[in-house]
């Protein structure tokens, strides 16, 4: 996983709450065996339409998703994921992530920052005022900033510590885990004889 | 002080702990499908690793598969190369799979409890988010993402931040005719779609424990659907009884053991929890959604809410966009609200009790002319069971189109899909928007309501129904 410290992009505001998985990525596109290519159905059914805030020149090569809160509601598919960083999302702010898709995105490298729901509206207007600006996230100092002068915003976001070092660091957890092998065959040994096994 | 079911079941399982991390927390059950393992097993391959318990791990088809013709090769290329991939990683990691027809096929959370695999006190995990049905027993289940199915197979752990726990208290009993989807519905109605978050959440008081294990099932599936990281129920009789003979259960001497230690996982009397919620089942009444996430919901007698009455912005404005999704009208009685599809299936509410009370409702009935009734066990063994009943027939009779085992139309990935526009009464869990198909607008609504909507094209309970056999029945 790369290394993720800070970002600047354009920020597209998703003027929506419960943004469910099936939203960002509906299940007829679930059916590849890979990790990329889900580009073509990140919000499938409402890129349909030319205005959606997507399909608007100004947001062309965006990379920030600034949404409604409970984002990412509903199934556990990381291809939601897949389908934001592989469209070209790094971040999503929103007031609030379901649980999965929170865990998912640190996982996959994608930065979830949680914020008040104050700061989402900021940034929503700034955005009205300004389609088409870039809003800079820097995990190292938890801060979101957009704008300049005296509106200028700049306000902290919540990640919880375990998560922002494994994305500075860009580390796979699989690799963490083996390192303690040793406490995971101790555990084993320990287990009732009469839990359950699929195979005899 | 005491502990909760939850802290009891999670600290038996802390593989390793340590300041500033999550635990590390042992795994008992991996359960694997073909839609969200395919990459997971691609990591294994690169990083040359194996999986390392492939003794606690199962397989099955569901998500994709077809419910018709499955004894031919799936007939989308791209579905058939996804459950062909599943195939050849179980051979090569050398994972039990039960594939299409094979007799213990079926949606993976109906397949895990009927194989005795789910047992009390197990830490249980699937790359789909309605593994929180396993819950039902006593066990911490949950769903996660793939890289957390990656890491699982190699490693039967996953390093999880200890959750907060929640107790939903459910006093009194169930009216006749309301089910533990009525109650599910309710609470999240109560609660919202996010109201959960954070929490295990145990479920308790007489409702829960008069219900079936089907229903506590149906009530813990859906725990999802309003946040909750899992949720459970106190393991009790009715579960040892469910339990005892499966082909996994403990037998002789471990099922004494298993027992013995299962009666030990219980909320402690002077245990606290983080958040308490209380409900009265007595009050609750056939409960129905009417917009796009299942927080949007109202008593079947009840009547489309206007959105302007909605106290938050962002309800009212969400409730708007439900509304013209759903092309339903503010104050239009649920009743009225003409239905073309009724799905009855998905690991909600897909188990033999539920296609029992189906059979009873429909029995002598004729499906609505305009409308399609769609009964999909959830898996092979209840689609066995049913015909052993006689079900099958019932349903036939009736109209109805009765088929193969898996997920089907709960979220449309095979061929069993809503068209644009069309209306579904659906006993799955999800309304969102698209979640049937493109376009398609659901209902999600109970077995008995699902049962009686067939038969008068409308939303509709049985207490609607003009008895079987009688003269007004002809008009139709």
């Amino acid at each position: 996983m790369d290394k993720f410290l800070t970002h600047t992009g354009v920020a597209v505001p998703l003027k929506r709450s419960n943004v469910d998985t099936d939203q960002i990525i509906p299940a007829v596109y679930l059916k590849r065996v890979t990790r990329t290519g889900f580009e073509d159905g990140l919000f499938a059914a409402w890129r349909n339409d030319p205005e959606f805030v997507l399909n608007r020149p100004e947001y062309a090569g965006a990379s920030i998703l600034v949404a409604g809160p409970d984002f990412g509601t509903g199934s556990s598919r990381e291809h939601a994921v897949w389908a934001l960083q592989n469209y070209g999302f790094k971040v999503v702010i929103s007031s609030r992530f379901a649980d999965i898709f929170r865990g998912n995105s640190g996982k996959a490298g994608l930065l979830a920052a949680q914020v008040d729901e104050k700061v989402v509206q900021k940034i929503w207007d700034h955005l009205e005022e300004h389609p088409g600006a870039t809003v800079t996230v820097d995990l190292e100092s938890r801060t979101v900033k957009a704008g300049e002068g005296p509106d200028a915003i700049e306000d902290s976001f919540d990640i919880d510590d375990y998560t922002r070092w494994r994305l500075l660091e860009g580390l796979d957890d699989i690799g963490i885990t083996l390192s303690h092998e040793a406490d995971i065959t101790a555990y084993e040994a320990t287990r009732p004889s009469w839990k359950p096994v699929t195979q005899h | 002080m005491g502990r909760t079911l939850a802290e009891k079941v999670w600290d038996e399982h802390v593989v390793r702990t340590a300041d500033g991390e999550p635990d590390l927390l042992y795994i008992d059950l991996h359960l694997i499908h073909e839609v969200t393992s395919p990459q997971a097993f691609d990591g294994l391959r690169l990083a040359g690793r194996k999986v390392r318990r492939p003794d606690l791990t199962l397989a099955t088809e569901d998500h994709n598969v077809p419910t018709l013709d499955w004894d031919k090769p799936i007939a989308d290329p791209v579905s058939r190369t996804q459950v062909e991939t599943l195939r050849r990683n179980a051979e090569e990691f050398g994972v039990r799979l039960h594939p299409l027809g094979d007799v213990e096929q079926g949606i993976v959370h109906v397949v895990g409890p009927q194989l005795g695999l789910t047992q009390p006190g197990m830490t249980i995990v699937c790359g789909d988010s309605h593994t929180s049905t396993h819950g039902a027993f006593g066990a911490i289940a949950f769903g996660i993402g793939t890289s957390e199915v990656e890491h699982v197979l190699a490693t039967q752990t996953l390093m999880q931040a200890r959750p907060k726990t929640m107790a939903v208290t459910v006093n009194g009993s169930l009216p006749p005719g309301v089910t533990a989807k009525d109650l599910v519905l309710t609470l999240i109605t109560h609660t919202g779609t996010g109201g959960g978050q954070g929490y295990i959440v145990e479920y308790r008081g007489q409702a829960i424990e008069e219900l079936s294990m089907e229903g506590r099932m149906t009530v813990c599936n859906m725990s999802i659907e309003w946040g909750a990281k899992a949720g459970l129920i106190a393991p009790d009789q009715t579960t040892f009884d469910y339990l005892e003979g499966r082909p996994e259960a403990p037998k002789g001497a471990d099922w004494d053991a298993a027992v013995a230690h299962w009666k030990t996982l219980v909320t402690d009397e002077d245990a606290r929890f983080d958040q308490e919620i209380v409900l009265d089942a007595s009050t609750m009444t056939p409960f129905v959604t009417w917009g796009t996430n299942p927080g949007q919901g109202v008593p079947l007698g009840g009547v489309v809410p206007d959105p302007a009455e909605f106290e938050e912005e962002q309800d009212r404005v969400a409730a708007e966009k439900a509304l013209e999704y759903m092309g339903l009208e503010a104050g239009t009685p649920m009743r009225e609200v003409k239905v073309d599809t009724v799905f009855v299936g998905s690991c909600t509410n897909g188990r033999i009790e539920d296609l029992r009370l189906a059979a009873e409702i429909i029995k002598g009935h004729k499906v609505d002319p305009d409308t399609r009734l769609l009964v999909v066990p959830g898996s092979v063994r209840v689609r066995m069971q049913a015909e052993s009943e006689g079900l099958d027939v019932i349903f036939k009779e009736a109209g109805a189109e009765w088929r193969g085992a898996g997920c089907s139309m709960c979220l449309g990935m095979n061929p069993d899909q809503l068209t644009p526009g069309e209306r579904s009464a659906s006993t799955s869990n999800r309304n969102f928007e698209g979640r049937q198909g493109k376009g398609g607008r659901t209902h999600l609504v109970s077995i008995p309501v699902a049962a009686a909507t067939a038969i008068r094209g409308t939303l509709s309970s049985p207490a609607d129904l003009v008895p079987a056999g009688s003269t007004h029945e002809s008009e139709a």
